[in-house]
């Protein structure tokens, strides 16, 4: 290791420092641009330091995939709707993921040209490339299922777990023949197994399990940098594949810990849709129904209000109209409080974007744990988009299939409207018991149309 | 110690480090987390760069360049894409009032 090895480490050495800088800066909307800016600053000195490394012999190539990548990522990044932010992070994941089986394939060839290879290497390489293969396939059928092109449903048959191991230990054998055999057709073979398992692992998972696939596949994307950091030798690849890595891992845990769900019944999927339908709710029971004038003249006379926002908001679009009721009821003296749950939507922090996005302070948004004391002391709950994360059956009902699960204590409320468009039962396959509540009303509609009903109301009125 | 156990060390200790600073992050931000590490886990950028560097003379065009160009474009999507998205929900975050 020459001298100037030494100076390239050290320069990644201040890339991880600042890397983890960035995700420090998280901790408060306050310092969180200037973390990004850090992070920012890390990839840029990573990126000069690779290119000014004496390996690196013709420019060419690497000036084209920078241009062509910096042009569709900044055009991406910034025509992208804020509704669509699971579908983009899902697609990312998928890139890095390809992108790391490349580097596997190429580094073999390299190496393989130079004289390099050695069994430790390759042990390394098949590792990084099955990572990589999973979180790009696996990535792609969740951003199907986000984008709406794949139904979000669970896709389950008989002996799916069964046909998933058997492929894992197949895809390991041939693994095995390329290191022991340097056999370039069992690399690709079991890339190309990694790549059918990371479809299979992903399809059986629902559409309300996204959150969690969504943080398992950040958390991929980690690992696959981790695996390839390996492989080079680099220890910045390690780190950050390490950090990213855990990052996910804590934001599925963080998700499952949400919906009172296994991290393992999760992964195995078949949660939601057709299947689950027990409710504890007796046939026949009557739901009442509000209409827009109803709710307006309930919002004016209130003194606290609490809105609970979900997936159905971010459907419709309704965040605009949502400011726009916030702001008429803080003129009236309204108090108007937003109450997230964590799974709320369909990856971690969803909703508290959309807010931001519609410019709501970001200090009248609470989580959880910060308002469910709250609900007991509001006049009005308005739910919008919502559903399972309200369900009191998660408290009461044991043959529920939320039994357990942390929820929004809306039916304290005095009056609760829930704002649906059909009596659809939620992503769960539950009716909701909330809506059979006798201070419950439901008031149907698309989440944006009702929302704007209710600021023209309220607006029509005067004071 | 070897290189690879040098890595294994550096990799258990990073995974520590990640642990306690992701914890820091408030749950508000979760979004923009995903978003950031989204873009730092294109570090693979390094290794594509290596690749598509690896032969001397500009221009040609051999099988390692066409890996070493997509793997760095890919890479380079989520660098930009990353970085650019999560200013801009930050800056949602920062606009108060």
């Amino acid at each position: 290791m020459g001298i100037n090895q030494e100076v390239f480490a050290l320069v990644y050495l201040a890339a991880t420092v600042l890397f983890i800088f960035g995700l420090k800066g998280l901790a408060s909307p306050k310092t969180a641009l200037r973390g990004n800016l850090f992070a920012m600053i890390g990839m840029f000195i990573a990126v000069v330091a690779t290119v000014m490394n004496p390996e690196v012999r013709n420019y060419t190539w690497i000036a084209a995939g920078l241009a062509v990548g910096a042009l569709i990522g900044t055009t991406v990044a910034l025509k992208i709707q804020m509704t669509a932010m699971p579908q983009l992070v899902a697609a990312l994941h998928s890139f890095v993921g390809l992108s790391a089986v490349l580097v596997a394939l190429g580094t073999y060839f390299a190496h393989q040209d130079a004289g390099h290879l050695n069994t430790t290497l390759m042990v390394e390489l098949a590792i990084g490339s099955f990572i990589g293969a999973i979180t790009f396939t696996g990535s792609l059928i969740a951003f199907g299922k986000l984008q709406g092109l794949l139904g979000s449903n669970p896709v389950v048959f008989k002996g799916q777990h069964f046909l998933n191991l058997l492929m894992a230990v197949v895809m390991l054998g041939f693994g095995a023949w390329f290191v022991i055999g340097d056999s370039l057709a069992g690399f690709l073979i079991m890339t190309f197994m990694a790549l059918i398992l990371g479809f299979t692992l992903i399809i059986p998972i629902g559409g309300a399990d996204m959150p969690v696939v969504v943080s398992m596949l950040n958390s991929y994307s980690g690992w696959a940098a981790a695996a390839t950091g390996f492989t080079l030798g680099n220890n910045l690849l390690i780190t950050t594949g390490a950090l990213v890595g855990s990052s996910g891992a804590i934001l599925s845990y963080i998700m499952c810990k949400a919906m009172n769900r296994g991290f393992i019944s999760v992964i195995l999927g078949g949660f939601g849709g057709d299947a689950a339908a027990a409710s504890a709710v007796p046939a026949g029971k009557g739901v009442k129904s509000a209409s827009s004038e109803d709710v307006a003249f309930m919002l004016e006379n209130s003194s606290k209000v609490i809105i609970v926002p979900g997936y159905g908001m971010a459907v419709s679009q309704a965040q605009h109209a949502i400011k726009e009721l916030y702001e008429v009821l803080a003129e009236k003296g309204v108090q108007v409080k937003f109450a997230i749950h964590p799974v709320a939507g369909r990856m971690p922090g969803h909703m508290n974007v959309l807010l931001a996005e519609s410019e709501i302070p970001y200090d009248s948004v609470f989580e959880m744990d910060e308002i469910n004391s709250e609900f007991s002391t509001c006049d009005v709950c308005f739910v919008i988009g919502a559903n399972d994360v309200v369900n009191p059956d998660a408290k009461t009902n044991k043959a529920s299939p939320l039994y357990g699960m942390p929820i929004l204590d809306a039916y304290k409320s005095k009056q609760v409207f829930v704002n649906k468009r059909s009596m659809k039962v939620g992503y769960a396959g539950v009716d909701n018991a909330l809506f059979y509540y006798p201070n419950t009303s439901l008031v149907f509609g698309d989440a944006k149309a009702v929302t704007e009903q209710l600021v023209q109301a309220l607006r029509g009125t005067g004071h | 110690m070897s290189p690879t156990m040098i890595g294994i060390y550096v990799f258990v200790l990073s995974c520590f480090v990640g642990y306690h600073v992701i914890w820091g992050v408030t749950p508000a931000l979760h979004t923009p987390l995903m978003a950031v590490t989204n873009a730092i886990s294109a570090i693979v950028v390094v290794g594509a760069i290596l690749v598509a560097g690896f032969h001397e003379g500009e221009g040609q065009l051999g099988l390692i360049e066409i890996i070493g160009f997509f793997a760095v474009a890919l890479a380079s999507i989520n660098i930009f894409g990353g970085f650019v998205v999560t200013n801009r929900i930050l800056a949602m975050f920062k606009r108060k009032k």
